[in-house]
């Protein structure tokens, strides 16, 4: 029979029937997948990752933006960079923000997740509603609400709380007081108000996921509830945690808007910049396009290293368990 | 030993009535606490209320206060009858629904090729995609610019845009995907067997099942490309083009101390925005917790 088939030439027919249909479904699979791959790659390539790219080149020649690359002059950008002292204390503003937004920001946003994401309390999702709003708000305005609210005359919102709970009190220039740092703490203040609910969301979802059994029976053993925060609770969040961290450290870094408007463009005397607002105004705004691309390389670098730190030495854990 | 136990079991016979006292105290001071933020986070919204109903003179000699020349409506008015403001409006919304329908459309489509399709490369391309998760927008203003320069397209939405969806593409494909690889495969072999084709399946198919998805990534992009500020500043030249988060900044350059009638605007933008989020919120909530949380 299949001798008959073969001498006839109708295996070898059939083979190529076969072998064409798997081409023609290959090709038809290819295609579509091109269809659907092909639109959303090439935005993302185009806009996110030529971008980064060329900007590492552009930050090793002086350019003005206009023109070709000609004045190669290897590292000056970042050297000029790092010897300027607006630029440091930018620098330094950029991760006081940051370690603020870990170390202060993240605990009242897990306070207050502790608080309204627990328990039988009454009127929980309305609370979580009111603390969440601001976390809508554009930050242009939250910045021009909050330059009220700071003003410096004693009507100003925060001057006329703190004049009447603190008896005393001396009406603060509270975004251009020459003072350490006051301005930042201040813009943090604000930052704070914006973000904090965006956190404790996050860590009421994962509250869900932490066992109450086990807490009730921590209890029994006679842990108070401190303990039971500290060796049930909190270990039992250690992603969500982790993650919070991350996105908090992420967002600092890339915070423009709120800072640009309430400092009125880092004043006085160019005394508030964070790394953003130092780019816009110096890089950006002066058309010194080389310069500019070093310090936007030099922020990319930082969350960067930060990221992929982070990610292989606290959220590798997190990726192998899902 | 013995005792122990006793004095123990004695204890927690006590412990029901000393708990009623203990847990009203706790209740009642998680309210006290939890009123008194929210009073903070509410204060400064109230005052911009308050504020664009009263004249500006009242404005700044009481925070706090209601009108006591008659409402204010012209710091309103004048604002809803200039075109600029209307325009501005009209440039929002383009971005906005530009956006939204482009994420949706290509992380749809990306997701599906990622979750339901084998090909070759398949892995490194969503990797290269997940890495776009550790740049976000901010950090790379610069560089797009040039980018947007060099392309041609200053002072075009299209400048706006495709940089907003490309940044939010990573961590919708992220989402997406995990949601589509969920719907079981016996739901493909059936459509197949109707003679369903790939595409025909998901525009059928899964589109539809994953409707709430879908309205998450529509609803975080709406939010993030109605409030950008950074990337119009850089890209958008010609004030015509403005949308509202730079329509106020020229307002209150204008009316510099006219505090009433920029806490107008600030209201006029303050009201859509809580509409906005009061009708979404379970998608917003969702959107940022990977659904974990409900209710």
């Amino acid at each position: 029979m299949a001798a008959t088939r073969q001498r006839l030439g109708i295996q070898p027919l059939l083979r190529d029937q076969k072998r064409t249909d798997k081409l023609r479904e290959e090709i038809n699979k290819y295609l579509t997948v091109g269809l659907l791959v092909l639109p959303g790659m090439l935005i993302f390539v185009l806009f996110v990752l030529i971008p980064i790219f060329k900007a590492a080149q552009y930050s090793l020649y002086e350019w003005r933006g206009f023109g070709e690359l000609t004045n190669y002059i290897g590292l000056d950008n970042y050297d000029r960079l790092f010897h300027q002292k607006i630029f440091r204390s930018a620098l330094k503003h950029s991760f006081l923000i940051t370690f603020l937004s870990v170390g202060v920001q993240l605990p009242i946003a897990l306070s207050l997740a502790l608080l309204v994401g627990r328990g039988t309390l009454r009127g929980k999702s309305i609370f979580r509603t009111i603390l969440f709003v601001p976390y809508v708000f554009s930050e242009v305005i939250t910045a021009i609400i909050w330059s009220y609210v700071l003003h410096p005359s004693p009507n100003g919102l925060a001057n006329l709380v703190f004049g009447k709970l603190i008896p005393g009190f001396e009406p603060q220039t509270w975004l251009a007081s020459p003072g350490q740092n006051t301005v930042m703490y201040s813009v943090f203040a604000v930052l704070t108000w914006k973000y904090f609910g965006f956190h404790m969301i996050i860590y009421m979802a994962g509250l869900q996921g932490v066992s109450r059994d086990l807490e009730d029976a921590a209890r029994v053993d006679g842990a108070n509830e401190m303990n039971v925060l500290r060796f049930i609770t909190l270990p039992s969040l250690a992603s969500t945690l982790r993650l919070t961290v991350f996105l908090s450290v992420l967002g600092s870094f890339q915070q423009f808007a709120v800072v640009w408007i309430l400092t009125r463009e880092g004043s006085p005397a160019n005394a508030n910049h964070i790394i953003s607002t130092y780019l816009y105004k110096f890089g950006i705004k002066t058309f010194y396009l080389g310069y500019g691309s070093a310090i936007a390389i030099t922020l990319f670098l930082i969350t960067l290293v930060f990221s992929l730190g982070y990610q292989r030495m606290a959220m590798q854990k997190d990726y192998s368990k899902s | 030993m013995e005792i122990g136990k006793e004095s123990f079991i004695k204890q927690r016979a006590h412990r029901p009535m000393k708990l009623l006292s203990e847990r009203t105290i706790i209740q009642g001071t998680k309210y006290v606490v939890l009123i008194l933020i929210c009073i903070i986070i509410f204060a400064p919204v109230a005052t911009a209320v308050l504020g664009s109903i009263r004249t500006t003179g009242e404005f700044l000699a009481r925070p706090f206060g209601l009108p006591t020349k008659g409402i204010q409506w012209e710091n309103y008015t004048s604002i809803l009858e200039s075109n600029s403001f209307w325009r501005s409006a009209r440039n929002s919304l383009i971005i906005t629904v530009g956006v939204a329908v482009l994420n949706v459309v290509l992380s749809s489509s990306l997701a599906f090729a990622f979750s339901r399709i084998e090909f070759k490369g398949r892995e490194l391309l969503f990797n290269i995609l997940s890495l776009g998760i550790l740049f976000p927008l901010g950090i790379a203003t610069l560089p797009i610019f040039l980018q947007i320069r060099s392309l041609n397209l200053l002072d075009s939405f299209w400048g706006v845009i495709l940089p907003l969806a490309a940044f939010s593409l990573p961590l919708n494909v992220i989402v997406l995907r995990t949601f589509f690889g969920a719907i079981p495969d016996e739901l493909e072999d059936a459509a197949n067997l109707d003679g369903c084709n790939r595409i025909s399946f998901f525009a059928r198919i899964i589109l539809p099942l994953a409707r709430p998805a879908l309205a998450t990534v529509a609803t975080l992009s709406v939010i993030t490309a109605w409030n950008d500020y950074f990337l119009s500043l850089l890209v958008l030249v010609d004030e015509k083009k403005w949308p509202l988060p730079l329509g106020i900044m020229q307002y209150q350059g204008q009316y510099g101390t006219d505090w009433a009638k920029i806490m107008a605007y600030v209201t006029l933008l303050i009201i859509p925005a809580i509409g906005f989020y009061l009708l979404t919120e379970k998608y917003i909530v969702t959107g940022l917790t990977g659904g974990e949380l409900k209710g």
